[in-house]
């Protein structure tokens, strides 16, 4: 018999007031009687629409039976058919969109917590500690990864277990991409990704970190060293900018940037060597999942944050349970306002932001109400502070040192339905090819670009 | 990990090394850099290749001690092995022009000698004005004099060559009717300014490098970030040469004091630290 409570079982969380003040992760997990109790409101639908909600197609009711029954090990077999990165996809990945949105529970009352049951399962078998992978045979094909984030750690993985022998070449000294530098430990504790690593390399996945690819070595100068076929997981690093007047101001960071400081570099510990601003009042523009980090990291900085958004609170992109965790910690949403300049002190630092309101006029091409500003309604927000999270786009390097490698107007690389690129041989998924998206597509694109890669090396012999 | 091969003390706070880094070695052009950790939670500190060996697979690079970082990679002696380093870097320089003036200002030496070497190897006529503060200061003057058709040594004090400022020395030259298809100014910002106030008067394309502040050198953070002809530029990506005549230096000088406290306390720290296993 299902349990029929309307309600999702609650994630226990670490108190807002506890919680700004450390960087442990800030949802603890169910235990393992949540779990069953929550897989209990799965109805196992016949024909499972949860399963077309989520890009890699998880076996969810099967997953969920299995946990319902208190068979972890069982469940975990089941998401690891189509996912590799449970743990932190049950973490990050916006549900409330994807798998959840389209769960018959959520009809009427709250959808069954699929994210929080596979993130569960996961840390199950984790803290378990799970048998060590074993080496594939080894097919004889060398292949080469570039970029180590979840795309790249994706498609390396696949490709290691058909018996590929795979180097990553990653540009920063650590492996993870986004994973490590952009979301933050509260969020994402960096063991985790460090965890999946490990796994990798006991799969026999070679890494090579402060490797950047077309100046360290071009794509086609790897394949003349005998890669037979390069997967690019380049992601989307570069960050964005208004040109406001003032941008260069001290103080005004690109979200990249702080994170990069407060999380890779690890700023929120005293004792680190890299120096991060300690703000009193930051103003953080932008309403995605990077500008909730941002947000987030500076409020632990102790800064009293206001979070500028040109849109309204329905349009906020951000997860729904970020958005949520924010508002409890204290920071401030100033929704309809978009900065129009940043305004300095004499020694080159800001000590203002001036916006303006915006009121939503006609849908534009995405649907969305287009914010339009309202003419003459300018003031002035002090801040000593302010982090830019408006959208990244992809680094220019690979397909400047690449040729044959062509990408569409946004600089994003263009792949076949295969993820092939333009260029023989030379496979793409993940941010560099969709822009700035979701760590769940990354991977699903890693997944499929190793199997088209295999097929292709295959057809080749 | 990356073996620190040999090391070499040019004055009492300069310092060169030479590294272990094949990857690196192999394409390491002039005017490229490499970003280092001297240990696991070390920052990450960009320095310019002063030269590379793609045979031993090393590349040197040569630095001042100014901070934490520098101070705790100071410590290193050859052998040990330094936890990271990434490169190349950047773009190479332009090796354009037959007749150039190099100007490089104090530690700026260290960027400037291998770009004046390249300028040697590609057959051009290299003149190079040097400038230090005083004669302890002075590094690379046997470099430098080996890779100059000619050398004007400057000191603020007159310790050491001529006394005077190195822009005093271009304008001399300028004024002397010595051709100069092109310049190129690497040192402090504040000299790299006023060489570019000079040469834009005689319209002298000119040349500098830029080294704002870094963090990863890959064009992710925009910490790096310049004003150059209005528009934003990355320095580790766009750069970190640029036409000198197009650069904010004033917006640059303003950027580069961003962590001035947080740094000297971090000094410190180090200093305590580094005496402390010293005393043990
Ligand atoms: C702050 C932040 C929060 C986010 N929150 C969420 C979230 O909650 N949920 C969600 O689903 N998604 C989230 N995202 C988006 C998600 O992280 C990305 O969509 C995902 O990481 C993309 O994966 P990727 O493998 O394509 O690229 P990335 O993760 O960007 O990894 C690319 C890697 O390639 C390396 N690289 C780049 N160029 C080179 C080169 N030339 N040579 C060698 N290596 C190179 C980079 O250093 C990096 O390590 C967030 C993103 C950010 C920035
Ligand atoms: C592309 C590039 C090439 C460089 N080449 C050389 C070189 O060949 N030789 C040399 O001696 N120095 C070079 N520098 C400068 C060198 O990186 C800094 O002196 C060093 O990072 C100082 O670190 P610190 O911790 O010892 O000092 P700190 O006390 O932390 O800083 C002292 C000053 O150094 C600068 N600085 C600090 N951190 C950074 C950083 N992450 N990136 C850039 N500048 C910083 C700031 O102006 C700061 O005020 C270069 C910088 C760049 C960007
Ligand atoms: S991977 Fe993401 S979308 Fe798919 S089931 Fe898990 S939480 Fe849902
Ligand atoms: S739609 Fe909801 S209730 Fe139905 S199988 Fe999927 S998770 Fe279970
Ligand atoms: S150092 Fe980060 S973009 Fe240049
Ligand atoms: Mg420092």
């Amino acid at each position: 018999m299902p349990n029929m409570r309307m309600d999702k079982n609650p994630m226990p969380v670490q108190d807002p007031e506890v919680r700004i003040h450390n960087v442990d992760e800030v949802a603890t997990g169910y235990t393992a009687e949540m779990a069953i109790d929550e897989a209990k409101r799965c109805l196992s639908c016949k024909h499972k629409p949860c399963v077309a909600g989520c890009p890699v197609n998880i076996h969810i009711p099967e997953f969920i039976a299995r946990v319902a029954e208190g068979d972890f090990e069982g469940a975990y077999e089941i998401i690891s058919l189509t996912s590799s990165l449970p743990a932190i996809c049950g973490r990050v990945c916006p549900q409330e969109s994807q798998c959840e949105a389209r769960c018959v529970r959520g009809i009427k009352g709250e959808p069954v917590s699929i994210g929080r049951l596979e993130r569960f399962v996961a840390d199950y078998m984790r803290e378990k500690g799970e048998t060590p992978a074993v080496k594939a045979e080894p097919n004889g094909h060398k292949v080469a990864v570039v970029g180590a984030g979840p795309a790249g750690l994706t498609a390396a993985g696949d490709l290691a277990k058909l018996g590929y022998e795979v180097t990553v070449f990653e540009a920063l000294h650590t492996p993870g991409g986004v994973l490590m530098y952009g979301i933050p430990e509260f969020r994402l504790p960096k063991a985790i990704v460090a965890h999946e690593i490990d796994k990798l390399k006991d799969l026999g996945v070679e890494f090579v970190t402060n490797f950047v690819v077309g100046r360290a070595s071009t794509i086609d100068e790897m394949m003349d060293d005998g890669y037979e076929a390069v997967f690019v997981g380049s992601g989307a690093g570069l960050p964005n900018f208004m040109n406001l007047p003032g941008e260069a101001l001290n103080g005004v960071y690109s979200a990249n940037e702080f994170l990069t400081r407060y999380n890779l570099m690890k700023a929120y510990d005293e004792n680190s060597s890299t120096p991060i601003q300690h703000p009193t009042k930051t103003v953080v523009v932008g309403g995605g999942n990077v500008a909730m980090d941002a947000a987030r990291c500076a409020r632990r900085l102790g800064s009293e944050v206001h979070v500028v958004y040109r849109r309204s609170l329905e349009e906020l992109p951000a997860r729904k349970e970020e958005v949520e965790h924010a508002m409890e910690e204290g920071i401030i949403f100033d929704l309809l306002n978009n900065p129009v300049a940043v305004l300095g002190d004499e020694n080159g630092h800001i000590k203002a932001v001036e916006c303006i309101k915006m009121e939503l006029g006609e849908p534009d091409e995405s649907g969305r109400r287009r914010p339009v500003p309202v003419e003459g309604s300018n003031f002035i927000i002090d801040a000593d502070c302010m982090i830019m999270a408006i959208g990244t786009s992809p680094n220019p390097l690979i397909r400047q040192t690449t040729p044959g490698l062509d990408v569409n107007r946004r600089g994003c690389l263009i792949v076949d339905e295969n993820e092939m690129t333009t260029k023989d041989g030379v496979y793409a998924g993940g941010d560099a090819v969709t822009g700035a998206a979701t760590v769940i597509s990354a991977m699903g694109a890693g997944k499929k670009a190793a199997a088209a890669m295999h097929e292709y090396l295959s057809s080749k012999e | 990990m990356f073996e620190i091969t040999e090391k070499r003390i040019l004055n009492p706070t300069v310092e060169e090394i030479t590294v272990y880094a094949p990857n690196a070695a192999a394409k390491a052009k002039a005017g490229q850099f490499i970003i280092l950790r001297t240990d696991e939670d070390g920052e990450r500190i960009p320095f310019t290749i002063a030269s590379a060996d793609p045979e031993k697979g090393t590349v040197s690079v040569i630095y001042q001690i100014v901070g934490a970082g520098t101070r705790k990679l100071s410590a290193l002696k050859q052998g040990d092995s330094l936890h990271d380093f990434a490169g190349p870097l950047g773009k190479p320089s332009e090796i354009e022009g037959e007749n150039v003036v190099i100007i490089g200002g104090g530690v700026g030496c260290a960027i400037a000698w291998p770009t004046a070497k390249a300028f040697k190897q590609a057959g051009k006529n290299v003149t190079s004005i040097v400038g230090f503060r005083n004669k302890d200061l002075v590094i690379l003057e046997d470099e430098f004099k080996d890779t100059s058709d000619a050398f004007y040594l400057m000191s603020d004090d007159g310790s050491a060559g001529q006394k005077g400022l190195v822009t005093a020395k271009l304008e001399e030259l300028i004024q002397n009717g010595q051709k100069i298809d092109r310049v190129i100014a690497i040192g402090p910002l504040i000299m790299m300014k006023f060489v570019c106030e000079l040469t834009k008067k005689y319209n002298i394309p000119t040349i500098v490098s830029m080294n704002p502040i870094m963090i990863d050198g890959t064009g992710m953070c925009g910490g790096c970030r310049l004003v150059v002809d209005g528009k934003m530029q990355f320095a580790c990506v766009d750069g970190p040469d640029f036409d000198g005549h197009k650069v904010d230096f004033d917006a640059a000088m303003k950027r580069n004091r961003q962590y001035l406290d947080f740094e000297k306390h971090k000094y410190e720290e180090a200093c305590n630290l580094l005496n402390k296993e010293v005393d043990a």
